[in-house]
């Protein structure tokens, strides 16, 4: 019964995981959008950089969260 | 994995448990710090529960975590306000003031430089047009010293001339008078050997008019 | 598993981030000097060297720790200026000592054998919950019941703004749960990762695949440690930009 549980938890933990799939298509649509926006106007790229940085920790924030939920169901359920 | 986890569980277990006896002794011998000790007692709790595996969510280390951050974040905080940041922003704020500074002794010289450069120019233009000046009477000085030395070149080579005409003049007469002389003599001596007897007036009135179409 | 094929792999990649006293055994009270400690401290240092030690020269030419001074300074500066405004230099200070502490407690962290205080969820709750409250209190303090006005989305529709300020009021007590585990997570994350890799270096038939990859987890960990500095950094600005000027 208790393996049960555990292959519950590990189950869980693996499927967290795939949420770090959506944080991961976030940045990278961050960072892609932001590219194409400074080849068409590279003079404008400089003075958002610190947009395109908060944009992507706010979409990598999300995937931590499901690393930290796999964490959370390895270690300390 | 599993069995790693399995073997790992109980360890951790045990010294958590130590912990929590240690933990509940200090906080029934010292009520201080009791937020110390409900952390751990909660986290105790948890851990007497469940395996734990994650350090991040041990309780019983969030007080000591907490009280050293503060100390340390208090300390560069001090540091940073009191010491280092002034200091960097008057650095920073100096350099600008040089640079600013030197900029305008730049831009000074520039001026003083371009100044410079329009005295030198109107010099320059003074000392050629003085030049021109002095030319133009040097010019003027020596024609009329030209001038007049041809004009003295002149009068000598006239009179030269003159005089060479007059002696050239003499020596053409004292040639015809010998010519004429030596004509004489000579009818007169012809004359003399073919046995006449010269008479000196017809013979000289004779070679006169003879020659008077040769000589001359 | 894992280590059935590959014959006794041993993952304990959580070890790293325990804290342990640093002078003998046994419980960790409070006041207790603990490797965290130790890490915290050197962060410090190294701080207090760059910052105070580095710049002794006031030079107006400057010298190689100076120039690296300079630019921490410069950037920080910029970006406290740029995001909040000229108003929002008064708290310049802060902002530096949090970026100085991150970047200096993730760079030493990446030390081997070394201790990262910022992959704890208490240290980093402490720097989210200092910031949340403190712009809070601002907010209230500079603006009063017009702070409120940061929830209360005056661009949109009537019908929509209840609504709105739910998910505006939600979003805003979540700031320092992200802005938390954000920080914690992303050092914890690559860290562990390291750990995992290093822990398959025990088998020589990938063990120069395992050093390749830990080589470029460790370079893209670099990374990850200046842009999380940054970011807490630049958040932390945002937020305070908020508090300066709640007009929506």
């Amino acid at each position: 019964m208790e393996n049960l549980g555990q292959l519950g938890q590990y189950l869980g933990a693996g499927l967290a995981c795939v949420g770090m799939a959506g944080a991961a298509m976030g940045v990278g649509n961050v960072a892609g959008n932001y590219l194409a926006g400074a080849l068409r106007n590279p003079s404008a790229a400089a003075s958002q950089t610190a947009t395109l940085f908060i944009g992507m920790a706010f979409a990598e924030a999300l995937g931590i969260f499901s690393f930290l939920v796999a964490l959370l169901l390895l270690f300390a359920v | 994995m599993f069995s790693l986890l399995q073997q790992t569980a109980p360890v951790v277990v045990e010294e958590s448990e130590t912990v929590v006896i240690t933990e509940s002794a200090e906080a029934a011998g010292h009520g201080a710090d009791a937020v110390a000790a409900a952390d751990a007692a909660h986290g105790a709790a948890g851990h007497a529960a469940s395996a734990p595996g994650m350090p991040q969510l041990d309780f019983t280390t969030f007080g000591n975590q907490i009280f050293w951050l503060l100390v340390i974040l208090a300390v560069i905080y001090w540091v940073l306000s009191r010491i280092a940041l002034p200091r960097i922003g008057g650095v920073l704020s100096d350099r600008q003031g040089a640079i600013t500074g030197d900029l305008m002794a730049a831009e000074e010289f520039k001026h003083k430089a371009k100044e410079a450069e329009a005295a030198y120019d109107k010099a320059l233009a003074d000392a050629r047009a003085e030049a021109g000046k002095i030319v133009a009477a040097n010019k003027a000085e020596i024609q009329k010293e030209l001038d007049a030395a041809i004009a003295h070149a002149d009068a000598e080579i006239a009179a030269r001339s003159a005089e060479s005409e007059k002696r050239i003049g003499e020596i053409r007469a004292s040639a015809v008078e010998d010519a004429r002389s030596v004509a004489r003599e000579v009818t007169a001596a012809l004359v003399e050997n073919f046995g006449g007897k010269p008479d000196q007036g017809l013979v000289d009135t004779t070679v006169d008019q003879r020659l008077k179409g040769v000589l001359q | 598993m894992a280590e059935e094929e590959a014959g006794g792999l041993v993952f304990h990649p959580m070890d790293q981030f325990v804290v342990k006293p640093l002078f003998g055994e046994g419980a960790v009270n409070w006041y207790t000097p603990t490797n965290a400690t130790l890490w915290m401290a050197l962060a410090a240092l190294a701080i207090t060297a760059l910052l105070v030690f580095g710049t002794r020269g006031r030079a107006i030419v400057p010298n190689r720790v100076q120039s690296i001074a300079e630019l921490l300074y410069g950037m920080v500066h910029k970006m406290v200026e740029d995001v909040t405004g000229k108003d929002g230099l008064k708290y310049f200070p802060y902002v530096m000592t949090l970026f100085c502490f991150i970047l200096f407690a993730n760079f030493l962290g990446l030390l081997p054998k070394s201790f990262s205080p910022t992959s704890h969820i208490a240290v980093t709750a402490v720097l989210a919950v200092l910031v949340f409250a403190g712009v809070t209190v601002l907010g209230f303090v500079k603006n009063g019941a017009h702070f409120l006005g940061l929830f209360w989305v005056s661009s949109a529709p009537l019908a929509l703004r209840p609504v709105l300020a739910v998910i505006e009021l939600i979003s805003y007590f979540v700031r320092p749960v992200s802005h938390s585990i954000r920080l914690a997570g992303n050092i914890m994350a690559g860290h562990a990762v390291i750990k995992v890799f290093a822990a398959f270096a025990a088998v020589a038939a990938i063990a120069p695949v395992s050093v390749v990859a830990i080589t470029a987890m460790y370079g893209l960990e670099v990374l990850v440690c200046l842009i999380q500095a940054y970011v807490f950094t630049i958040l932390t600005c945002v937020y305070l930009k908020d508090a300066l000027h709640p007009a929506h």
